[in-house]
């Protein structure tokens, strides 16, 4: 073990807190639309997959790559409605482990198509924006954008939630799905609108990724599991909660990594969601049982 | 013609009739009460005409449309607004929201954003509550919560009002504002009402019209006074011996 409060502290805290956000974002659509709908997208980091793909080949295909990033939410938030649509919606009203196994499948499709269509070898958009050196301090520029840009996004979002007529339905469906129509809302199409933002969440994180990791069929499986932990930690359906895990969950993941070995980091942030679970089994900050 | 048209309304739950061939109208302008003992049908017509439930057979003529089958948002539009027996308020929201969310996708015609918020102050202001935007449900009593599922409804800008009361919850003053009120939106607001309750006693006083329902088919439709003196209402309040 090697752990001391030095300047390669510093930077791991920091590390962290910059990975946080990425992470935050990436936990924030899945907790809307469980918030919502109250279904578990198990395939939401196959739709970060996707979207990741769609940003690299629209990029290497000639476009400008905010335009390329645009085009990935874009395709996310499309795939997401889909999803909720031919999938979801058909077995919205049964047992919730209906809900898991058909998005379950759902991953399994997604990854196999990915690899029949682009194959099993890692891709690499190829943007580098080079690292920040401050004092004796190295930050990856590309995260340090992620980190802005996940802030904005997650802002943005809460000024939907709470400023718009939209935004306040869909917080309110949340808590009550029977009473909305007789408000003359219908309910379908807050569904489908929740999806399609939850989805366009992941496509901001998609074209995010893309700057900071190589994208291949089975990326999702790598950071998936994490997500859920967050989401679970924060209390699943609680946007406060998510992002307040992500924070918790990433410092774990980076400072475990500077002290001990990489691997371990996550090893690290396991260990202690698992002693934070048994001890509140509804998560830092949730209500839902 | 009248303002609601309903006719040989039948609604079956598997094997169960709730209701059974009910035939009545409702004018325009008028506080018709509907009133029968728990399980008579009186909450299932009322999910039939807020379109809830799909009825069985028989049709529901809103405005001389049919409206029976549509789902419950577009019943809204079209200008039928309905309060709850046990209100549902939202909790994570202010009054001045849970009410303009109503006047925002209640209306069939689109309101600004401003027009909605004068039309959710308005209608806190007729029921009574707060109206001001950082008011929120807490600490509300049994007869607040009514009220604000009244404003919920009223925001809608309906012309018919489907009011499930059952005021039993509420004391004898709370029973008394409940009536004024009703009287007032139809007054003020120039709001048809359908008025369903269970008891009796303050229902009388204020509606036009009764139509009694029991075992899910209508047995009396008429003047309040006549029913107090028919055979077969007092029968089904009192049981067969008073009446005998």
């Amino acid at each position: 073990m090697d752990c001391h409060l030095d300047i390669f502290f510093l930077e791991a805290l920091l590390n962290g807190l910059l990975l946080a956000g990425l992470l935050a974002l990436l936990a924030l659509g899945l907790n809307l639309v469980f918030g919502v709908i109250d279904v578990v997208w198990i395939c939401y980091a196959e739709l970060v997959m996707v979207g990741m793909y769609g940003v690299h080949y629209a990029y290497k295909g000639g476009l400008p790559f905010i335009v390329a990033a645009a085009l990935g939410i874009v395709l996310v938030a499309v795939a997401a409605g889909l999803l909720h649509v031919l999938v979801i919606r058909p077995v919205l009203e049964t047992a919730p482990i209906n809900q898991l196994l058909v998005t379950g499948g759902v991953l399994f499709f997604l990854q196999a198509a990915a690899t029949m269509a682009f194959g099993v070898e890692f891709k690499n958009i190829g943007i580098s924006l080079g690292s920040l050196n401050v004092l004796d301090m190295s930050f990856s520029r590309a995260r340090i954008l992620s980190f802005v840009v996940a802030l904005v996004g997650m802002l943005a979002l809460w000024l939907f939630l709470t400023r718009t007529y939209m935004g306040t339905a869909i917080r309110a469906i949340a808590q009550d799905r029977q009473i909305m129509p007789l408000m003359g809302v219908d309910s379908r199409r807050i569904y489908l609108v929740t999806s399609a933002i939850g989805g366009g969440l992941a496509g901001l994180a998609a074209g995010l990724m893309v700057l900071n990791y190589d994208i291949y069929p089975q990326i999702g499986l790598q950071f998936g599991p994490l997500i859920f932990m967050i989401c679970v930690l924060g209390g699943l359906g609680s946007m406060i909660g998510g992002f307040v895990a992500a924070f918790v969950i990433s410092q774990f993941i980076a400072v475990g990594s500077s002290c001990f070995h990489t691997e371990w980091g996550y090893a690290v942030a396991f260990l202690f969601f698992m002693i934070a679970i048994f001890f509140r089994p509804q998560g830092l900050f949730g209500a839902k049982s | 013609m009248a303002l609601l048209a309903v006719s040989q309304l039948t609604k079956r739950f598997g094997g169960f009739t709730a209701v059974s061939n009910v035939s009545f109208d409702v004018e325009d302008g008028e506080i018709l009460g509907l009133i029968g003992p728990n399980g008579s049908g009186k909450s299932t017509i009322f999910n039939c005409i807020a379109g809830m439930y799909v009825p069985t057979s028989g049709s529901i003529r809103f405005e001389g449309q049919e409206i029976a089958g549509l789902s419950a948002d577009k019943v809204c539009h079209r200008g039928i607004g309905r309060t709850y027996q046990i209100p549902r308020p939202f909790r994570n929201l202010t009054l001045l929201e849970n009410v303009a969310l109503s006047a925002w996708f209640g209306q069939q015609r689109a309101v600004s954003r401003a027009e909605c918020w004068r039309q959710a102050e308005r209608a806190l202001a007729l029921v009574g509550l707060p109206t001001d935007a950082g008011a929120t449900t807490d600490g509300l009593g049994a007869g607040a919560l009514k009220q604000l599922e009244l404003a919920r409804a009223l925001a809608t800008q309906p012309r018919l009002l489907l009011a499930d009361e059952s005021l039993n919850g509420l004391d004898h003053a709370e029973t008394e504002q409940a009536a004024d009120m009703l009287q007032r939106i139809r007054t003020e607001m120039k709001i048809t009402i359908v008025w369903v309750e269970h008891i009796m006693g303050v229902l009388m006083r204020v509606v036009d019209r009764v139509v009694v329902l029991d075992h899910g088919e209508k047995i009396f439709d008429g003047a309040p006074k006549a029913a107090q003196a028919d055979r077969r209402v007092v029968e089904v309040y009192l049981g067969a011996d008073a009446a005998a």
